[in-house]
Protein backbone atom coordinates (compact mmCIF):
# COMPACT_ATOMS: atom_id res chain seq x y z
CA UNK A 1 0.00 0.00 0.00
CA UNK A 2 1.96 3.46 -0.83
CA UNK A 3 1.42 5.79 1.58
CA UNK A 4 -0.67 9.13 0.37
CA UNK A 5 0.83 12.53 0.71
CA UNK A 6 -1.19 15.82 0.10
CA UNK A 7 2.44 17.72 0.91
CA UNK A 8 4.97 16.37 -0.84
CA UNK A 9 7.58 19.65 -0.81
CA UNK A 10 6.51 19.67 2.82
CA UNK A 11 7.69 16.75 3.55
CA UNK A 12 10.66 16.98 1.73
CA UNK A 13 11.66 19.83 3.27
CA UNK A 14 11.17 18.01 6.43
CA UNK A 15 13.47 15.14 5.71
CA UNK A 16 16.12 17.34 4.43
CA UNK A 17 16.33 18.83 7.41
CA UNK A 18 16.38 15.14 8.91
CA UNK A 19 18.86 13.59 7.17
CA UNK A 20 21.01 16.82 6.92
CA UNK A 21 22.93 17.60 10.44
CA UNK A 22 23.68 20.82 9.16
CA UNK A 23 21.23 22.96 6.64
CA UNK A 24 21.11 25.77 5.35
CA UNK A 25 17.82 27.43 3.43
CA UNK A 26 18.85 30.64 1.19
CA UNK A 27 18.29 31.94 -1.38
CA UNK A 28 20.77 31.00 -4.69
CA UNK A 29 23.46 28.69 -3.68
CA UNK A 30 26.47 29.13 -1.78
CA UNK A 31 28.61 29.74 -4.80
CA UNK A 32 26.20 32.72 -5.47
CA UNK A 33 24.07 33.37 -2.94
CA UNK A 34 21.05 35.85 -4.28
CA UNK A 35 20.72 37.97 -1.49
CA UNK A 36 23.07 39.64 0.71
CA UNK A 37 21.55 37.83 4.12
CA UNK A 38 21.79 35.08 2.51
CA UNK A 39 25.70 35.76 1.34
CA UNK A 40 26.68 36.61 4.95
CA UNK A 41 25.17 32.78 6.33
CA UNK A 42 27.26 31.66 3.98
CA UNK A 43 30.25 33.29 4.36
CA UNK A 44 29.78 32.80 8.44
CA UNK A 45 29.27 29.25 7.75
CA UNK A 46 31.87 28.54 5.24
CA UNK A 47 34.61 30.19 7.53
CA UNK A 48 34.11 27.80 10.33
CA UNK A 49 35.28 25.02 7.89
CA UNK A 50 32.11 22.90 8.48
CA UNK A 51 30.43 21.23 6.01
CA UNK A 52 26.94 22.19 5.41
CA UNK A 53 24.03 21.37 2.74
CA UNK A 54 22.01 24.03 1.05
CA UNK A 55 18.85 24.66 -0.36
CA UNK A 56 17.83 26.94 -2.58
CA UNK A 57 14.62 28.27 -2.18
CA UNK A 58 14.20 30.08 -5.40
CA UNK A 59 12.92 27.70 -7.53
CA UNK A 60 9.68 27.28 -6.34
CA UNK A 61 8.17 30.12 -3.95
CA UNK A 62 6.29 26.95 -2.04
CA UNK A 63 9.30 25.77 -0.52
CA UNK A 64 10.01 28.91 1.15
CA UNK A 65 6.39 29.04 1.85
CA UNK A 66 6.24 25.65 3.46
CA UNK A 67 9.51 26.10 5.24
CA UNK A 68 7.91 28.88 7.02
CA UNK A 69 5.04 26.88 8.20
CA UNK A 70 7.49 23.93 9.29
CA UNK A 71 9.81 26.66 11.19
CA UNK A 72 7.95 29.78 11.84
CA UNK A 73 10.42 32.02 10.94
CA UNK A 74 9.24 34.56 8.26
CA UNK A 75 12.62 35.46 6.68
CA UNK A 76 15.30 33.85 4.55
CA UNK A 77 18.14 32.18 5.22
CA UNK A 78 17.44 29.88 8.07
CA UNK A 79 20.29 27.71 9.26
CA UNK A 80 19.03 24.47 10.62
CA UNK A 81 21.54 22.58 13.02
CA UNK A 82 20.71 18.88 14.38
CA UNK A 83 17.21 19.54 13.00
CA UNK A 84 16.72 22.59 15.07
CA UNK A 85 16.14 26.38 13.70
CA UNK A 86 19.44 28.07 15.17
CA UNK A 87 18.44 30.97 13.20
CA UNK A 88 18.67 33.31 10.47
CA UNK A 89 21.67 35.52 9.13
CA UNK A 90 21.54 38.02 11.94
CA UNK A 91 21.95 35.48 14.87
CA UNK A 92 24.31 33.06 12.64
CA UNK A 93 27.01 36.22 12.13
CA UNK A 94 26.28 37.17 15.98
CA UNK A 95 27.45 33.68 16.98
CA UNK A 96 30.02 33.42 14.55
CA UNK A 97 31.85 36.77 15.79
CA UNK A 98 31.12 35.43 19.78
CA UNK A 99 32.42 31.63 18.45
CA UNK A 100 29.76 29.90 19.42
CA UNK A 101 28.69 28.88 16.16
CA UNK A 102 31.99 26.81 16.18
CA UNK A 103 30.66 25.59 19.05
CA UNK A 104 27.25 24.59 17.71
CA UNK A 105 28.26 22.91 14.74
CA UNK A 106 30.98 21.06 16.55
CA UNK A 107 34.04 22.41 15.24
CA UNK A 108 37.14 23.44 16.63
CA UNK A 109 36.98 27.68 16.96
CA UNK A 110 40.69 28.93 15.85
CA UNK A 111 43.07 29.32 18.61
CA UNK A 112 43.22 32.24 21.04
CA UNK A 113 40.34 34.69 21.35
CA UNK A 114 36.76 34.76 19.25
CA UNK A 115 37.09 35.03 15.19
CA UNK A 116 35.47 38.64 15.42
CA UNK A 117 34.43 40.31 12.97
CA UNK A 118 32.72 37.95 10.37
CA UNK A 119 34.68 37.69 6.80
CA UNK A 120 33.25 40.12 3.85
CA UNK A 121 30.62 37.84 1.78
CA UNK A 122 31.79 36.74 -1.59
CA UNK A 123 34.93 36.62 -0.62
CA UNK A 124 36.29 32.44 -0.79
CA UNK A 125 37.17 31.81 2.57
CA UNK A 126 36.87 28.03 2.89
CA UNK A 127 37.23 24.94 -0.17
CA UNK A 128 34.64 24.14 -1.95
CA UNK A 129 31.71 22.85 -0.15
CA UNK A 130 29.41 19.90 -0.71
CA UNK A 131 27.09 20.75 -3.79
CA UNK A 132 23.54 22.30 -2.75
CA UNK A 133 20.94 20.09 -2.20
CA UNK A 134 18.03 20.95 -4.31
CA UNK A 135 14.25 19.81 -3.56
CA UNK A 136 12.71 17.96 -6.28
CA UNK A 137 9.60 19.70 -7.29
CA UNK A 138 7.46 15.99 -7.62
CA UNK A 139 4.63 18.52 -7.80
CA UNK A 140 5.26 19.25 -11.49
CA UNK B 1 5.10 52.85 4.04
CA UNK B 2 6.33 52.29 8.07
CA UNK B 3 9.08 54.44 9.01
CA UNK B 4 11.87 53.35 11.84
CA UNK B 5 9.76 55.23 14.04
CA UNK B 6 6.70 53.37 14.01
CA UNK B 7 8.60 49.98 14.24
CA UNK B 8 10.42 51.53 17.04
CA UNK B 9 6.89 52.12 18.63
CA UNK B 10 5.48 49.24 17.78
CA UNK B 11 8.21 47.31 19.46
CA UNK B 12 8.64 49.19 22.73
CA UNK B 13 4.49 48.94 23.26
CA UNK B 14 4.55 44.61 22.26
CA UNK B 15 7.50 44.03 24.83
CA UNK B 16 7.03 45.01 28.10
CA UNK B 17 9.94 47.25 29.26
CA UNK B 18 11.51 47.23 25.69
CA UNK B 19 14.00 49.81 24.46
CA UNK B 20 14.16 50.15 20.58
CA UNK B 21 16.27 51.70 18.36
CA UNK B 22 15.34 51.65 14.82
CA UNK B 23 16.91 52.67 11.49
CA UNK B 24 15.39 52.58 8.03
CA UNK B 25 16.56 55.11 5.66
CA UNK B 26 14.35 53.67 3.02
CA UNK B 27 11.39 52.49 4.26
CA UNK B 28 11.87 49.11 3.29
CA UNK B 29 14.94 47.57 5.15
CA UNK B 30 14.92 48.26 8.80
CA UNK B 31 17.55 47.41 11.40
CA UNK B 32 16.94 47.57 14.89
CA UNK B 33 18.39 46.99 18.38
CA UNK B 34 15.88 45.72 21.31
CA UNK B 35 16.83 45.31 24.88
CA UNK B 36 13.71 44.10 27.09
CA UNK B 37 13.47 42.43 30.63
CA UNK B 38 10.90 39.73 28.55
CA UNK B 39 14.53 37.91 26.54
CA UNK B 40 16.10 37.17 29.95
CA UNK B 41 16.51 33.79 29.88
CA UNK B 42 15.56 33.50 26.38
CA UNK B 43 17.46 31.85 23.59
CA UNK B 44 18.41 34.10 20.98
CA UNK B 45 16.41 32.55 18.73
CA UNK B 46 12.97 33.01 21.24
CA UNK B 47 13.71 36.78 21.70
CA UNK B 48 14.03 37.24 17.93
CA UNK B 49 11.09 35.42 17.50
CA UNK B 50 9.20 37.76 20.08
CA UNK B 51 9.72 40.69 17.77
CA UNK B 52 9.52 39.34 14.60
CA UNK B 53 6.04 38.20 15.78
CA UNK B 54 5.56 41.89 16.62
CA UNK B 55 5.18 41.91 12.65
CA UNK B 56 3.87 38.76 11.99
CA UNK B 57 2.48 38.79 7.71
CA UNK B 58 4.57 42.42 7.24
CA UNK B 59 8.42 40.85 7.08
CA UNK B 60 9.03 40.07 3.46
CA UNK B 61 6.12 42.41 2.39
CA UNK B 62 6.08 46.36 3.49
CA UNK B 63 9.12 45.57 5.40
CA UNK B 64 11.26 43.77 3.30
CA UNK B 65 14.00 43.24 5.82
CA UNK B 66 14.57 43.71 9.41
CA UNK B 67 17.84 43.07 10.93
CA UNK B 68 17.62 42.43 13.99
CA UNK B 69 20.22 42.26 17.74
CA UNK B 70 18.48 41.54 20.82
CA UNK B 71 20.02 41.79 24.13
CA UNK B 72 19.17 41.57 28.12
CA UNK B 73 18.80 45.41 29.58
CA UNK B 74 21.52 46.05 31.10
Amino acid sequence: MSEQSDNPIREAIAEAIKDNDVILFMKGNPDAPACGFSARAVAALQATGSPFAAVDVLPDPRIRQELSGISGWPTIPQLFVGGELLGGSDIIVEMYESGELHEALGVEAPAGEAPGEAPVAGEPVAPAQPAPLSIENRLG
Amino acid sequence: MPTADDLKQRIEAALPGAHADVEGPDGVHFQAVVSSPAFAGKSRIEQHRMVMDVFAGELGGAIHALSLKTKPPS
